[in-house]
């Protein structure tokens, strides 16, 4: 089983290395210009967002191909960016875990002023249980994923860590930084987490 | 049959369409059935060209387009879209292209915008102001002589030849923001569309970057949605995905968008042009 689960996190890991194409030397100061250009309207507080970290821009140039060296100074560099609950408890509580991740609202301009707490919309990219049937299909399935781990204790470390930074885990990886971007709280991290590893949970019944 | 006609028995079929997918989150199954009616409707769309709703914004774009309008009080019948003043039929399959009197490549919109702003007088602020139309209500005037526009080349095989140094120029940068990610969800362009067979939730994703899938969807835009009951243009399409991507507000018109949808038309070269489509 631990074998299969290796094979898939290797897929899931080559499957954002696709072919890496000629790509046109493009001017990165003129792009990064035309972004900041081209929402003219953005408030003073929105204007980080035009902005790229380090990880951001070797993804960017590398079109989510970078090179071993690069992947792994991201990895090292993410890993070093993971942020641990206070109380040293992994697990919330999963009933909120899948409300947080049924829901996708939060820091689109349409969601100002909050009126709720952000979602993770992890259903947009993920199966997770079987009653929900509208899953999406850009991350892997994660039915039954703390079942078929028999709910290690390693494993509940290494879901936290990927949800707080999956970038820790795959260079590079389609799935948003979300504690280290504070996108979600470490509370919400460790509902999903519950949602995910805990046997109670839907997602390994 | 007239537009009208043919628009009530398109919405009578689209009822029915609906009525399917409303019940599609009960299971994938009844999911590929919905596909299959929106795949039916389409079909009956080809039959019966006259039934898409899309093609009233057309007919009300072509008025438009004949109309005096803005504080210059002149129709857009000497609007060169790159094929000579006035010349409508064709111009869409070769556009994006480089205007040497704007001294920048642009797309449909942008040139319309250049157009009505340079002929009729309108102000540039009142142009790229609200350009698009809540859901539910009708496409705005720009967009519906869009739809009238790119209508004209219904049929046609994408053919911009996007050649010349700054046309490639421009590509180069589409791609380059294609894959740019940023926000504080980390996404891009690609983070959806570079891959085959993807969804988000039940939605599928075309696969952007393959020419065989660029050619498939790119030439269905504008299009009249089902879900919000209206035209969407290429420029609102793209906007509203810079929504998603956490992003203000996409200018109509910025250098971003045109090399966006300028890449985009570059990977569907040799697709063909289905505008007004129809989409989910």
């Amino acid at each position: 089983m631990r074998n299969a689960a290796l094979a898939v996190a290797i897929l899931i890991a080559s499957a954002t290395c696709v072919s890496a194409q000629q790509k046109p030397a493009a001017d990165t100061a003129k792009i990064d210009a035309a972004i900041v250009k081209a929402f003219p309207t953005a408030p003073a507080d929105w204007k980080a967002r035009f902005e790229q970290d380090e990880t951001m821009k070797e993804c960017s140039i590398s079109e989510n191909s970078p090179p071993k060296p690069v992947a792994d100074a991201i990895q090292k560099r993410e890993k070093a960016r993971i942020e641990y609950p206070a109380d040293g408890k992994l697990m919330g509580n999963w009933q909120s875990g899948e409300r947080i991740a049924q829901s996708g609202y939060g820091l689109r301009f349409s969601d100002y002023p909050a009126r709720q707490a952000n979602g993770g919309n992890c259903y947009a990219c993920h199966q997770l249980t079987k009653a929900e049937v509208s899953y999406g299909t850009i991350g892997p399935p994660l039915m039954n994923y703390g079942k078929i781990r028999n709910f290690s204790e390693a494993d509940t470390k290494a879901v936290y860590e990927k949800i707080y930074n999956a970038q820790a885990a795959y260079p590079c990886s389609n799935m948003p930084r979300l504690g280290t971007n504070k996108v979600l709280t470490i509370d919400q991290i460790k509902d999903l987490v519950a949602l995910v590893m805990s046997p109670d949970s839907p997602v390994n019944k | 049959m007239t537009v009208e006609n043919g628009v009530k028995r398109a919405l009578i079929i689209l009822a029915a369409c609906c009525a399917v997918a409303g019940a599609a989150s009960v299971a994938p199954a009844q999911d590929d059935e919905t596909a299959k009616a929106i795949e039916k409707y389409r079909q009956m769309l080809k039959e019966d060209p006259w039934s898409n709703p899309g093609l009233l914004d057309a007919d009300r774009g072509e008025g438009l387009w004949k109309t005096a309008a803005g504080p210059n009080k002149v129709t857009l019948e000497k609007c060169d879209l790159g094929k000579g003043a006035g010349v409508v039929d064709g111009t869409f399959a070769e556009l994006p292209r480089y205007f040497a009197d704007a001294g920048r490549v642009m797309e449909l919109e942008t040139r319309l915008m250049w157009c009505m702003e340079k002929l009729q007088g309108i102000s540039h602020k009142d142009l790229v102001t609200k350009p698009y139309p809540p859901g539910g209500q009708p496409v705005k005037d720009l967009g519906a002589l869009a739809t009238y526009v790119a209508s004209k080349s219904s049929g046609m095989k994408y053919a911009a030849k996007l050649d010349q140094a700054q046309e490639k120029a421009v590509v180069d940068e589409g791609r380059a923001i294609f894959f740019r990610r940023q926000g504080p969800h980390d996404f891009s362009c690609a983070t959806c569309h570079n891959d085959t067979g993807k969804r988000i939730r039940l939605q599928g994703l075309p696969f952007l970057v393959d020419p065989k899938e660029a050619k498939e969807v790119v030439g269905q835009w504008p299009a009249y949605r089902v879900s919000t009951t209206q035209v969407m243009t290429m420029q609102h399409r793209v906007y509203d995905c810079y929504w998603q991507m956490r992003m203000p507000e996409l200018e109509i018109g910025s250098d971003v968008s045109v090399a966006l949808i300028a890449y985009l038309v570059k990977k569907a070269e040799g697709g063909e042009i289905a505008a007004p489509g129809l989409k989910r």
